[in-house]
C-alpha cells in the first residue's frame, strides 16, 4: 500500500496530464455528437428521400463499423483525399462523428414518442410545422431524450479512450506509458481505470441527472 | 376535382356556414364518410351522435384538415377549405391555405392534448402569438378573460398535471377560442371524463352556445345533453347520416329502424 | 492522392477474410462468455445476501463505466506482474467476456424486472419449485423484453473485437494495421476492414429486427418494427 502511494507521488502529475486531455476530447466529442446527432436526426424525419438518404447513410455506416477503424481510417486514410487532421482532432471527431450516429435515433426516437394528440392540437390551432417543433414538439422531445443521452455520454467519455492508440496523450495513454517504464501494470491501469470511473459516476453522471432536473422543472412536465 | 361538378364558391342568400359537398374519405379498404353530405348553418348547433366506427369523429377531423378528404369539396363560409381556386379550378388546398383556412375553426379533443410544459394561461396564449403575431400583453389580457369565462381564473399558472380532466378541459376550451374562431368543433369532449365532472364541461358549452355567437359540431355520446342543447341532431351510421333532424323528432319520435336501436342501446348502458 | 489499386485489393483479401474469422470467432466466444457470466451477475444481484449484492451491483457499474480497451489491457498485464502468463487470446476473451457480462446482466434485470410481480406471487402461492418458476414461468415471458438488448450487444461485441488487436489478437483490425505497416498503404486496407464490418453488421441488425418481432410475434404480441 505504501508503495502504491509513492507510485501515486510520482505519477500523478502525468496521470492529471491525460485526464486533462480526456476531459477535452470528451467535451469536443459531446459537442459534435449533439450537433451531428440533431442535425442527422432530423434529417432522417424528413418528409422527403432526398434528406433522409445523407442521413440514413452516415447513421448505417458509423453505427455499423467500429469506432477504432473510424478513427484509423480518418487519421491515416482521409490524408489521401486531402484533408489531414492531426491526432488530436482526428481524435474527437471520430468519436463524436460515431457516437452523433446514435445520438441521431436518440434524438428520433424521443421526437416519435411525443403523443400526436401534441400535434393535432398544435394543428388545429393553426401552427405552421416549424412552430410546432419549435415550441410544442420538440420541447416534450428533449425532455423524453435525456436518460438515455445521459448513457451515451458515459460511452462518450469510455470511447475517447481510443484516442491514445493514434498517440494523443490521453489518461489512457498516460497509463499505458507508465506501465511500460515501471511494469507496474495494477498500479498504472487501475489507477486509470478509477480516475475513469470517478469522472463517470461522480461528474457526468449527476451532471446528466441536473440538466435532467433543471429541464423538467423549467418545462414542468409532471 | 376540378370536374365543374363543384362550384368555386357557393354563392345565394342562405349560403351556410359549413358544406360538406358529396365528401367522401376511406382508410385502406374501409369508406369511412360515404358521399356525405351536410350543411351547417350559422350559429347552429348541431350534435352528431352514432355508433362508433360510424365515421362521426372523422367528420370533424376532415373538416380540420388534420387529414385529408377522398373525394368532395368541404366548404367554409361558402369558401371551399379542403381545395383551393387556382385558373378558374378547384385544386387540392395547398398546406398554407389550409392553415389560413383553420384560424377559421377551433377544435376541443377527446384527450384534452393541452401542451403540458406550459401554464394554463401560456397554453391560451400560444397560438394567438405564435400564429397571429399577436403582442403578448393582448394575448394575454384576451386568455385571461377566456380562462374567466371557463371559470379557471384561479388556476391560470398551474401546469395541466395540476389540474383535473374537466378543468384541462376546460382549459382546451378557452385556449380554442383564444383564436376566435368561428366554428366550434367538439369531439367527445366528455368521454374521457368522470362521469360527476362532466358537468363542468357541458355547462361551458351551454353558455358559449347561449351568450355567443358561434357555428358549433358536437360528436357526443351524453345524449340528454345533445337533445337539450341542439338545434339540430344527425345520427351517422356507415359513414352516412342515415336520419337528421330537430332533437325531439330523433329522441321521441324517430322513423328510422337503426337510430332506434342506437338510442335504446345507449339508454340501457345508463 | 487518392489512388486505389484493385490489384492490391484482391492479394491483401485472402489474409483480411481468415482474420474476419478470428473476428467472428472471438465474438462469439466472448458473447457465449457473457451470457453466462451475465446471468450469474443479475442473479446475484437479486439475492438475500446484502453484501454479495452490494459487491456484484458496484463491479458490475464499475465495469460498464471504464473502457473496454483499458481493461482488456489491464487484463493482459496484471498477470505476468503477479507471475500468471496469460496469453493475448485468453486475457482478450476475458476482458470482454467480462465486459459485457456487465452489460448482458443489465438487459437479464430488466427481463426479469419486466415479468409482473403477480407473477411469482402466483407461483408462490402455487408451491411451484424455484426452478420451475424461472424456467416455465418467468424467463419465457422476460424473453421478448430481453431480445433487443441481447441482439444489440451481440453486434455491439462484434464491432469491440478490434480492441483486441491492442494486445496482438490476430483479428481483422490488426491484419489491417499489420499490412499498413508492412506495406505502407493504408487506404485499401482500412477502407476494407470498415466494408467487411459494415457487410456483417448491417444484416445482421436486419436480421436482429426481424427476430425480435417473430418473437414477440409468436409469444401473441404486436410488431414493434415496420417494414424495413
Amino acid at each position: 500500500m505504501a508503495s502504491y502511494l509513492e507510485f501515486l507521488q510520482i505519477y500523478a502529475p502525468r496521470f492529471l496530464d491525460g485526464t486533462i486531455i480526456t476531459l477535452q476530447q470528451t467535451a469536443l466529442g459531446i459537442l459534435l455528437a449533439v450537433l451531428v446527432a440533431l442535425v442527422a436526426g432530423f434529417m432522417k424525419m424528413a418528409p422527403v428521400f432526398p434528406v433522409r438518404l445523407p442521413a440514413i447513410v452516415y447513421i448505417e455506416i458509423f453505427r455499423g463499423t467500429s469506432l477504432l477503424v473510424q478513427m484509423y481510417w480518418l487519421f491515416f486514410v482521409l490524408p489521401l483525399f486531402g484533408v489531414t487532421l492531426d491526432k488530436f482532432s482526428a481524435g474527437f471527431i471520430a468519436v463524436g462523428l460515431n457516437l452523433g450516429a446514435y445520438g441521431a435515433e436518440l434524438v428520433r426516437g424521443g421526437v416519435q414518442s411525443v403523443r400526436r394528440g401534441q400535434y393535432e392540437a398544435a394543428t388545429a390551432l393553426s401552427m405552421s410545422p416549424f412552430t410546432r417543433m419549435r415550441r410544442i414538439i420538440f420541447p416534450q422531445a428533449l425532455l423524453n431524450m435525456l436518460p438515455p443521452w445521459g448513457n451515451l455520454i458515459i460511452e462518450l467519455l469510455k470511447a475517447t479512450a481510443l484516442v491514445a492508440l493514434i498517440s494523443v496523450t490521453d489518461l489512457m495513454f498516460e497509463s499505458k506509458q507508465i506501465n511500460a517504464s515501471t511494469f507496474m501494470s495494477a498500479q498504472a491501469f487501475g489507477t486509470a481505470l478509477i480516475i475513469y470511473y470517478v469522472i463517470a459516476r461522480f461528474i457526468l453522471t449527476p451532471g446528466m441527472r441536473g440538466l435532467e432536473k433543471r429541464l423538467s422543472r423549467k418545462l414542468s412536465i409532471g | 376535382m376540378s370536374d365543374g361538378n363543384f362550384p368555386l364558391q357557393l354563392e345565394g342568400d342562405d349560403v351556410p356556414m359549413v358544406r360538406f359537398d358529396r365528401v367522401t374519405k376511406r382508410y385502406g379498404d374501409l369508406t369511412v364518410l360515404d358521399s356525405l353530405t351536410l350543411d351547417v348553418k350559422a350559429n347552429e348547433m348541431v350534435s352528431v351522435i352514432g355508433p362508433s366506427g360510424s365515421g362521426k369523429t372523422t367528420v370533424l377531423r376532415m373538416l380540420m384538415a388534420l387529414e385529408l378528404i377522398d373525394e368532395g369539396v368541404i366548404y367554409v363560409e361558402g369558401q371551399p377549405m379542403t381545395h383551393m381556386e387556382k385558373d378558374g379550378r378547384l385544386v387540392r388546398a395547398s398546406k398554407s391555405y389550409l392553415r389560413q383556412m383553420r384560424t377559421n375553426i377551433g377544435m376541443v379533443f377527446q384527450q384534452f392534448n393541452l401542451f403540458p410544459h406550459m401554464t394554463a394561461l401560456e397554453n391560451c396564449m400560444e397560438a394567438p402569438v405564435q400564429v397571429l403575431g399577436m403582442g403578448k400583453e393582448e394575448a394575454r389580457k384576451r386568455s385571461v378573460n377566456l380562462l374567466g369565462l371557463v371559470g379557471l381564473d384561479d388556476k391560470m399558472d398551474q401546469y395541466p398535471s395540476r389540474l383535473s380532466g374537466g378543468q384541462q378541459q376546460r382549459v382546451a376550451i378557452a385556449r380554442a377560442l383564444a383564436m376566435r374562431p368561428k366554428i366550434m368543433l367538439f369531439d367527445e369532449v366528455t368521454s374521457a371524463l368522470d362521469p360527476e365532472i362532466v358537468g363542468e364541461v357541458t355547462n361551458v358549452i351551454r353558455k358559449l352556445n347561449d351568450e355567443y355567437n358561434l357555428t358549433m359540431l358536437m360528436v357526443t355520446h351524453q345524449m340528454g345533453f345533445a337533445r337539450e342543447i341542439s338545434d339540430r341532431v344527425c345520427f351517422f351510421y356507415e359513414g352516412k347520416i342515415a336520419e337528421e333532424g330537430a332533437p325531439d323528432e330523433i329522441f321521441s319520435n324517430t322513423q328510422n329502424e337503426r337510430t332506434r336501436q342506437f338510442l335504446n342501446a345507449v339508454l340501457e348502458a345508463g | 492522392m487518392f489512388d486505389w489499386k484493385w490489384g492490391f485489393t484482391f492479394e491483401i483479401l485472402p489474409r483480411l477474410l481468415e482474420a474476419t474469422l478470428n473476428t467472428l470467432i472471438a465474438a462469439g466466444l466472448g458473447y457465449l462468455i457473457a451470457l453466462v457470466i451475465g446471468l450469474v451477475f443479475a442473479l446475484a444481484q437479486r439475492t438475500p445476501f446484502r453484501l454479495l449484492t452490494f459487491v456484484v451491483r458496484e463491479f458490475v457499474e464499475f465495469i460498464r463505466s471504464t473502457p473496454l480497451v483499458l481493461q482488456i489491457f489491464f487484463v493482459f498485464y496484471v498477470g505476468p506482474q503477479f507471475g500468471v502468463r496469460l496469453s493475448p487470446w485468453t486475457s482478450g476473451m476475458i476482458a470482454i467476456g467480462l465486459h459485457y457480462a456487465a452489460y448482458l446482466s443489465e438487459v437479464y434485470r430488466a427481463g426479469l424486472d419486466s415479468v409482473p410481480k403477480g407473477q411469482w406471487e402466483a407461483c408462490t402461492s402455487l408451491g411451484l419449485s424455484i426452478q420451475r418458476t424461472y424456467f416455465k414461468i418467468i424467463i419465457p415471458q422476460a424473453i421478448p423484453t430481453v431480445i433487443p438488448g441481447f441482439g444489440n450487444y451481440l453486434v455491439g461485441i462484434f464491432k469491440d473485437t478490434p480492441m483486441l488487436s491492442v494486445i496482438g489478437v490476430m483479428e481483422l483490425f490488426h491484419a489491417a494495421t499489420s499490412i499498413g505497416a508492412e506495406t505502407y498503404r493504408f487506404l485499401e486496407p482500412y477502407t476494407l476492414v470498415g466494408a467487411i464490418f459494415l457487410v456483417i453488421s448491417l444484416p445482421a441488425a436486419m436480421f436482429m429486427r426481424r427476430f425480435e418481432d417473430w418473437v414477440r410475434v409468436s409469444l401473441g404480441m404486436k410488431k414493434l418494427h415496420a417494414k424495413d
